[in-house]
């Protein structure tokens, strides 16, 4: 009982996570609900007994991809001032 | 909004086709668990998936090598066409220096137990590659190494894989075996050297990817 909630549980988080992504108006916000996309998905598959592609998905789907993603979104930015420089 | 409503319908009508396909799935007419698990002692490794991935279908991973070298040769070509002063970003944040100083070597071992455990549960090469280019991102982005795509062996590297692992699969023809047939009792050996060739190429080739993105426009 308790794993088909959980199912069911991860399964609604992934779909709401989509739309999220797909919906957001703001695409730093889109990249990152991708990021969490990536990371819902790793669980997906370790509930799907299939370990070896939840190691994968961490880090190409969601590591690689997801900085992929934003070095791609700081290309859209306009180009800032070389010298400022806010603490992050 | 029709559009919307359409994409939905769609989507949805998608969905309820795709759950009435797995429901009446018809029976294998292979038991392809069965068979791998017959033929795992020959494999040369004790975990199911690294067999069939670098024994039984090692020709698929090989044209996976292939394709992440081809990627990473037109990222490259495309930073060659749109030339910039070659400066990396650097991001000044102190916490991330300290940390940076931590995770790394971390990193590193977590990446090489990794490797080593794909012989008998999840892991193998592509994961500890992409665990490695991580590292490798981490330590470009704040400045303790520069950008690596500029030097000459980390070109070789990047095909050093895809090499080895054709040279060892073309060993093979030295004995007049067929192309890719492990010879007898060397399969485990085989397949590390493979993989851990294959995990020095797939973090360059992951860290070259990202860092070959054109400077312009960068933001920290």
């Amino acid at each position: 009982m308790i794993p088909l909630l959980l199912d069911a549980l991860l399964l609604l988080t992934l779909w709401t996570v989509a739309v999220a992504s797909l919906w957001s108006r703001n695409l730093f916000r889109a990249v990152i609900f991708f990021i969490a996309l990536g990371l819902l998905l790793t669980l997906a598959w370790v509930r799907l007994d299939a370990p070896d592609i939840a190691l994968a998905e961490a880090a190409i789907g969601a590591g690689v991809t997801g900085v992929l993603l934003l070095d791609a979104l700081g290309h859209l930015q306009p180009p800032k001032k070389p010298a400022t420089k806010e603490p992050l | 909004m029709v559009r919307h409503l359409l994409a939905l319908f769609a989507s949805f009508g998608l969905l309820l086709i795709l759950g009435n396909a797995l429901l009446h799935v018809p029976a294998a007419p292979v038991d392809l668990a069965e068979q791998v698990r017959r033929a795992l002692p020959e494999s040369g490794v004790d975990s199911p998936v690294t067999a069939v991935l670098l024994n039984f279908r090692a020709y698929d991973t090989l044209l996976e090598i292939t394709v992440l070298v081809v990627a990473v040769i037109i990222g490259l070509a495309l930073k060659e066409v749109q030339p910039d002063d070659n400066r990396a970003p650097v991001l000044e944040n102190k916490v991330l220096m300290g940390l940076v100083s931590w995770l790394v070597p971390l990193i590193w071992l977590t990446s090489g137990y990794v490797l080593w455990s794909g012989s008998h549960q999840p892991g193998g090469a592509f994961q500890a590659g992409a665990i490695l280019a991580a590292a490798l991102i981490m330590l470009q982005l704040t400045g303790r190494m520069p950008p690596l795509h500029g030097y000459h062996w980390v070109q070789v590297a990047w095909v050093f894989g895809l090499a080895i692992f054709l040279g060892l699969a073309s060993l093979t023809f030295l004995f007049g075996q067929a192309f890719m047939a492990y010879p007898k009792g060397w399969a485990g050996t085989f397949i590390l050297l493979i993989e851990a060739a294959l995990t020095v190429s797939i973090s360059l080739i992951l860290a070259g990817l990202f860092m070959a993105a054109p400077l312009r426009n960068r933001s920290p």
